[in-house]
């Protein structure tokens, strides 16, 4: 799949900024009044950027409100609906806890439920995708959630249950990378079923059907080298993870916590960039790029 | 509107003959003509004099190499060139309905014809991503996703012959390499093009259920089969070995005229 | 919960008009409807009732919206102010422009009319454009065929009166077997798909025979990948198998075909191999009634293709002997050519025995009476389900006129021509050699030539020489060099014009050509020729006149530009007097006529023609006032008359009580009535008439009454061709017209007259160790020419061309996927892009044809995929073969018709370093349009 940047930094960003609301909404930290304001703001900022981003490679963003319609079926409008839903829950506890200095306590529960829930969407998103192998497993939300939770906890201060979450959503990326290698050729959709005519013999693409690109091609067909991949995998796993979690054993301060979030920011980018750019679409195929 | 119908009436779709498609084109460039100028945005094109020119078509023909197994029989088999036109399945279990979040991707009730409604779209891919047929293309000009319409606007048309109320791809191909019908009805042409033939659904594990269906190329080098020369031997059982004999069998030949 | 599915127009308008004229994206020439909005062309789709397509139209058709919208048209006359091949112009008006023309035209024409050489490349109005050669006066006039596909047409007239090509077709509705040499995807495409589908959905069996398995070859059920080149040995091959076995067709042969005809024995005699005849002049065969010679078409005679006649003590044997003797030699056996063709011995006698199968074992009659022209009568017609088809592939070859000459004396042998189920004429075919004309060049000064300029000849004494012996015409066709060259040899002008041999010319002018790219060999030295200049600093070819409609390579090696138009802003007719569009069931032709008007200042080039001719006042354009006779082109198609009663049109004449077909006065309606009927006009043929045409009686009356003829033309085959020998026997030493001495071994050995088989001469003339490849072009069905590329939908299609490698040249250089090869010939190089495939012939490379594009032509970026990794293989091939060392250089051609060999070409394959760009790489040149929008939203109807 091509690894566009709107849709990584979607995902990166907006994981992280609901990962934040979901701890800030159980009052982890237990913040309030400014401090509260800038916890939120980066929340907020996070999340909402996020979603933003991916307005961008909308062909008509202005028309976006569209798709809070069809959240019995479509889970990219459930992602919507939960977003919309937890910022605006989120918003309202915000607005409570830092101008009326009010703990309203459920909503904040319903608020991080919701967050966790859009999260969850997202990752949905993807792991629905029978035509992309590597995505279509339960491991996928179960990455998702986890970097958006153990990120969250980065974020928020939360050096325990960061210490707990970055080693879980380290092993279940490595998990989802090794089953992910294998997903395309344990799917059985190769050359063979896409055309039919694999009882003849090898099947082989010859000519193409046009010899400039086409939004399939750019959309699809995007292939990264196993090198380059096995270098990029190292990066995030040592940033997104590793890294930030080694920080947090040392004293804590701002500066480092500041260059754990940092770091941890930057694996998760490269992870996000991978999970796009390794992922095989099965129209691939028909086009012998697989 | 997202959701898919329990069942259609009608199952329009085609039939892709792929033992006497000659690869030459034609659907792919009368259905951008009929759909640059017909139901939704123009198909447009980027790069359209320079580079490497990209436009969206619905319609577009790939081509395979197959390469038979060797056996003891046939140790050299000759390679084969197969092409593949492609365009919407029309799939009753079509993925890229259900993934839309505006409900701007339905499937008709009365014919099981997959549709964008190009006023609900907001061009995010991912009913092009939920497809695994590379049957979407989002316009680049227009940013909605086009996709092929089975003709709606031609196949009830009544500012058409009766006998025009096809896809446009169907009535331009010059080979009769595409059929258009109904699969629902068993004697259609269509059920039954398919029946004979052995009609198969592309990336059957995909669990989309298409409807249009492929006619396998018939078995090809026959000829190359050892034992074709021992059954064809005795068409050639020679008459003679020099010319001198020759004009003898034909004395005789003459005769019998 | 309740679907609420969005309301939908289902029966929106479709257009306002429909419009109904011929396509022109390739020669195919189907039936369009155009759909107009607002007067603007919307889409075009095939026409149901049009005889070639029956409804169905290919991508280019389909894509002619994009060639009339293209930004390639050039829009207004041009005077080259630059230097030749600079591309720099100046738009001037219709008046200068034919001014300019008529100023240098009209001294030539009085003094000197062989100084113009006026050729007219893919011209579809060629008994127009010869008729205005003919009456400026100068011999050297000719089509495209010459580099095209002269050896198919010449060997199917010479051989049987008609050809392959668009001239015939197989009988699609009985054919059980159809076998199919050397087909590029182009020439007849429609037809031959809709032939195809049609025979396939009844099960009938297809064979190719090609080094390449794409397209038509694709889809047969067998696959025959042989040697390029080879082909007439692969069917000697056969014709040696089916007659050891007796399964030759001897009635058929016995009535229809030359072999019963009695050959002079005697090789003391000036005659010697020449046919035996009666004082009429008529062949003599025995008749097997009465044992006596007896000319071959006299009513009630049974030639007997066994009896000899002695006399004065020597054999005269009739020419099915000659065959007997000849390829029932163990040199033509399966197993002797299996190696050199490519192909097993087996599968030589598997095709050979499947063949003789389905013609003699499926045989069927047809419960049609007819009359043979000797007055015998049958109550049935015996059908050979056995058809051929051929084209460029077999043609393209140094011994590719005997080549196509061995597969009609296949067809023959099988009684499979003229038959049901085999292969049927189209009207005007068949047509014998004899009702042919022959060439002229007959120049007078300030007076029309004295007849028409191609024909076929039937001996030396029609060859087209000055009395010193030298040529006299500017491409040396009719020459000893190429005896038998029937459409001329384009493709030798340029060069001979910048040789000055035979001699110099003054003003080179030509139409839809486009020479200084992909219409020529040796594209590179044509363009140096196009722009050299002499000791004074003048170009050694003084003026070049050119016309196009869109901005090629060549506009920019010309001096005056006189714009085409489109092909939908024009009149056109596809006449019977030309390149008809008939069926086997039916006499056919069309028009084009303006479905829009030009937004530019361009004019038909026929129209253009016409004013010239006017301004120069042509003789044949004047009337005896000195007034014009036409007005435009469309003038001339409603009221030029070739013969009385004979025009252009054949559909919808004037008749002594009313309208007629055929024969009739010009009818000033006439093409309203055409574009009320779809712009075609069809008769179709009794049913009597079907077949047999060549000795049906009933068929030649009826082509008779439809002006086809003018009398009864019937003939028989000729498997022996007499005219050949005679060109034999001048370089034997009989006769007054000697060829030259270094010729002398080259006749004798090609013109055999009956079919032989050797190597291509590049074999000959390259090291084949050095150069083991074979190198082939095809043309996609989705490009014509030099017309698709710059189609703005087309070119996604195919914007580039790769060259195509077989597995074993593929592994043995290491290849992988984006590499890219440097290709060698002797005479050139190019670096090219790669792509593997299996399904080709294993020594054989290849690539699509004229995909290719120059830098700044046809309004295309310099970016372009077509400059940049597109190329063309014609910098590998040239006109001449490589000098052989004894001073003379040889022109790489068929000899017999001077067809362009370039499909002998050979090669070597080496893996290379990624250039930038594909090459040879030339300098941009400077484009006299604009550049093409980035983004087209095309929809007329908003």
């Amino acid at each position: 799949m091509h690894p566009a940047p709107s849709v990584i930094v979607f995902t990166t960003l907006s994981g992280l900024g609901f990962g934040l609301l979901f701890w800030l909404g159980f009052g982890l930290p237990d913040v309030s009044g400014w401090v509260a304001f800038v916890f939120f703001a980066i929340a907020f900022g996070l999340a909402v950027g996020g979603l933003l981003a991916s307005t961008f490679h909308l062909g008509h963003p202005e028309r976006a409100i569209k798709a809070f319609s069809q959240w019995r079926s479509s889970w990219l409008s459930r992602e919507g609906v939960a977003a919309v839903g937890a910022l605006v829950t989120m918003g309202i506890y915000a607005a409570a806890l830092i101008f009326l200095d009010v703990k309203l306590a459920p909503l904040g529960w319903i608020g991080a439920l919701l967050s966790l829930a859009t999260v969850y969407a997202t990752s949905m998103i993807y792991a629905q995708l029978k035509t992309v192998p590597r995505w279509k497993t339960s491991l996928t939300p179960a990455l998702l959630v986890s970097i958006s939770l153990a990120g969250g906890a980065l974020l928020a201060g939360q050096v325990t249950f960061a210490m707990i979450l970055l080693p879980i959503a380290a092993v279940i990326q490595v998990i989802w990378w090794v089953r992910g290698d294998g997903a395309l050729s344990e799917s059985g959709t190769d050359m063979a079923s896409a055309t039919g005519l694999g009882n003849i013999g090898q099947v082989r693409a010859f000519e193409p059907p046009h010899t400039g690109t086409n939004y399939l091609l750019r959309e699809f067909a995007f292939q990264v080298g196993r090198k380059h991949s096995m270098k990029l995998r190292a990066i995030a796993l040592g940033l997104g993870f590793i890294l930030p979690l080694l920080l947090l054993f040392v004293p804590f301060g701002h500066v480092l916590a500041f260059l754990a979030i940092l770091l941890h920011l930057i694996g998760i980018a490269a992870s996000r960039w991978l999970f796009f750019a390794e992922a095989e679409h099965v129209v691939g195929l028909y086009y012998g790029k697989r | 509107m997202t959701t898919l119908p329990e069942t259609t009436n009608r199952k329009l779709g085609l039939v892709i003959d792929l033992d006497t498609c000659v690869g030459c084109h034609a659907c792919v460039i009368s259905c951008k003509g009929w759909n640059t100028e017909n139901y939704g945005a123009p198909l447009s094109d980027q790069n359209a004099y320079d580079g490497a020119a990209s436009g969206t078509f619905l319609n577009r023909v790939h081509s395979y190499e197959v390469q038979p197994l060797a056996t003891s029989e046939m140790p050299h088999p000759a390679a084969q060139l197969i092409h593949f036109p492609k365009s919407c399945l029309h799939c009753e279990d079509a993925p890229c309905v259900t993934v839309c979040p505006t409900g701007a991707s339905y499937k008709r009730v009365e014919d099981g014809i997959v549709l964008v409604n190009e006023t609900d779209c907001i061009g995010c891919g991912l009913c092009a991503w939920a497809c695994p047929y590379g049957a979407r293309e989002l316009d680049a000009a227009e940013g909605v996703m086009k996709k092929c319409t089975l003709c709606v606007d031609r196949i009830y048309n009544e500012n058409l012959p009766e006998v025009d109320r096809v896809p446009a791809c169907v009535r331009t191909c010059p080979a009769g390499a595409r059929h258009f019908g109904d699969f629902a009805d068993p004697e259609s042409n269509v059920s039954k093009l398919s029946a004979e033939r052995g009609g198969m659904s592309l990336m059957p594990e995909q669990e989309t259920k298409p409807v249009n269906r492929y006619l396998p190329p018939r078995p090809k080098d026959q000829m190359d089969q050892p034992e074709q020369i021992d059954i064809l031997a005795p068409f050639l059982e020679p008459i003679v070995e020099e010319p001198k004999g020759f004009l003898g069998w034909l004395d005789k030949a003459l005769e019998k005229i | 919960m309740t679907i609420q599915q969005p309301k939908i127009d289902t029966s929106p308008k479709v257009s306002d008009e429909i419009r109904k004229t011929t396509c022109y994206m390739c020669a195919c020439r189907c039936g369009i409807n155009v759909h107009m909005k607002d007067g603007k062309v919307a889409y075009i789709e095939g026409n149901r009732d049009h005889p070639v397509n029956k409804g169905v139209l290919c991508a280019k058709g389909s894509a002619g919206i994009m060639q009339v919208n293209a930004p390639s048209r050039l829009r207004a006359p041009l005077k080259r102010v630059g230097p030749r091949g600079s591309g720099e112009f100046e738009e001037i008006s219709w008046d200068e422009a034919l001014q300019i023309a008529a100023d240098w035209l009209e001294p030539i024409r009085q003094e000197n009319p062989e100084k113009l050489a006026f050729f007219t490349g893919r011209d579809q109005s060629q008994s127009f454009t010869s008729f205005w050669a003919q009456n400026f006066g100068t011999p050297n006039y000719a089509a495209h065929g010459g580099f095209c596909s002269v050896n198919m047409a010449a060997a199917g007239i010479y051989t049987m009166g008609g050809a392959f090509w668009e001239f015939g077709q197989p009988d699609w509705d009985h054919t059980k077997l159809f076998m199919l040499f050397g087909v590029a995807e182009d020439h007849d495409s429609n037809p031959i798909k809709i032939g195809i589908g049609k025979i396939k959905a009844r099960g009938a069996r297809v064979i190719g025979v090609n080094p390449i398995r794409s397209g038509y070859n694709a889809v047969a059920d067998d696959w025959v990948g042989i040697t390029p080149g080879t082909d007439g040995l692969f069917i000697l091959a056969l014709i040696h198998e089916l007659m050891k076995a007796g399964k030759i067709d001897l009635d058929y042969l016995a009535r229809y075909t030359n072999a019963p005809v009695l050959v002079n024995g005697d090789p003391k005699s000036p005659e010697y191999g020449l046919f035996l005849r009666d004082d009429d002049g008529k062949p003599l065969v025995i008749d097997r009634k009465t044992g006596k010679l007896t000319a071959f078409d006299k009513p009630g005679v049974r030639p007997d293709l066994h009896a000899t006649h002695r006399a004065a003590g020597v054999t005269h044997r009739p020419v099915m002997h000659l065959m007997a003797e000849r390829y029932l030699d163990k040199q033509y056996a399966p197993e002797a050519v299996a190696e050199e063709c490519g192909i097993k011995a087996d599968k030589i006698k598997t095709i050979a025995a499947e063949l003789a199968r389905v013609a003699f074992e499926e045989a069927f009659e047809l419960d049609h009476e007819w009359t043979d022209f000797r007055g015998e009568k049958h109550a049935k017609m015996t059908g050979r389900p056995v058809s051929f088809h051929s084209m460029r592939g077999v043609s393209a070859h140094s011994n590719g006129f005997q080549t196509c000459r061995a597969l009609h004396v296949l067809q023959i042998i099988l009684g499979t021509v003229e038959v049901p189920g085999g292969f049927r004429f189209k009207p005007p075919y068949p047509k014998p050699v004899s009702a042919h004309p022959k060439p002229h060049v007959g120049v007078n000064a300030g007076a029309p030539l004295n007849g028409p300029h191609l024909g076929f000849v039937q001996g030396p004494d029609d060859l087209a020489l000055k009395e010193d012996g030298s040529a006299a015409r500017i491409d040396k066709a009719f020459t000893w060099e190429n005896p038998m060259s029937s459409h001329g040899l384009m493709h030798m002008v340029i060069s001979n014009a910048h040789a000055g041999d035979p001699y110099k010319i003054d003003t080179l002018f030509m139409y839809m050509a486009n020479m200084s790219w992909n219409s020529s060999m040796n594209t590179k030295g044509v363009m140096e020729m196009l722009t050299d200049t002499d000791e004074n600093g003048d170009y050694v070819i003084p003026r070049i006149i050119y016309s196009d409609a869109y901005s090629s390579e060549m506009v920019a090696y010309s001096d005056l530009i006189l714009p085409d138009t489109t092909y939908l802003e024009r009149h056109d007719c596809i006449s019977l007097l030309d390149r008809p569009i008939c069926e086997a069931d039916a006499a056919a032709d069309a028009i084009r006529w303006p479905v829009i008007e030009p937004d530019r200042d361009v004019r038909g080039f026929q129209t253009a023609l016409v004013q010239l001719a006017n301004k120069m006042k042509l003789p044949g354009f004047t009337n005896e006032d000195g007034s014009a006779k036409y007005e435009d082109y469309a003038d001339y198609m409603v009221n030029h008359e070739r013969r009385p009663g004979i025009g252009p049109l054949a559909g919808w004449r004037m008749g002594k009580s009313g309208l007629t077909h055929g024969r009739g006065a010009p009818n000033e309606a006439q093409l309203n009535s055409y574009i009320a009927n779809g712009g075609f006009f069809v008769k179709h043929i009794p049913d009597a008439s079907a077949y047999y045409k060549p000795w049906n009686k009933d068929y030649q009356d009826w082509a008779v009454e439809m002006g086809i003829y003018d009398s009864p033309q019937p003939y028989v085959f000729d498997l022996y061709v007499e005219t050949m020998r005679k060109f034999q026997l001048a370089a034997e030493g009989h006769g007054d017209r000697q060829p030259p001495d270094h010729l002398r071994e080259r006749i004798k050995q090609t013109m055999d007259p009956l079919p032989i088989w050797y190597a291509p001469f590049e074999d000959d003339n390259v090291d084949t160790s050095e150069f083991p490849v074979h190198a082939l072009t095809q043309r996609p069905m989705a490009m014509y020419h030099s017309w698709g590329t710059q189609n703005a939908w087309l070119r996604q299609i195919h914007g580039r061309n790769p060259l195509y490698v077989p597995t074993k040249i593929w592994e043995a250089n290491g290849f992988a996927e984006g590499d890219w090869a440097r290709v060698t010939s002797a005479h050139g190089e190019i670096t090219v892009p790669v792509a593997h495939m299996a399904a080709l012939n294993e020594n054989t490379i290849w690539t699509w044809n004229a995909i290719g594009k120059r830098k700044g032509a046809w309004a295309l970026g310099e970016d372009a995929s077509e400059a940049t990794k597109g190329f063309l293989l014609n910098h590998l091939i040239h006109e001449l073969q490589p000098p052989k060392g004894d001073g003379l250089r040889w022109s790489n051609s068929d000899p017999i018709t001077g067809q362009a060999a370039w499909f002998d070409l050979r090669v070597k394959v080496e893996k290379a370093d990624a250039p930038p760009e594909s090459q040879p790489g030339f300098d941009p040149i400077k484009s006299p349009v604009a550049q093409g929008p980035n983004e087209l939203t095309w929809k007329v109807g908003k």
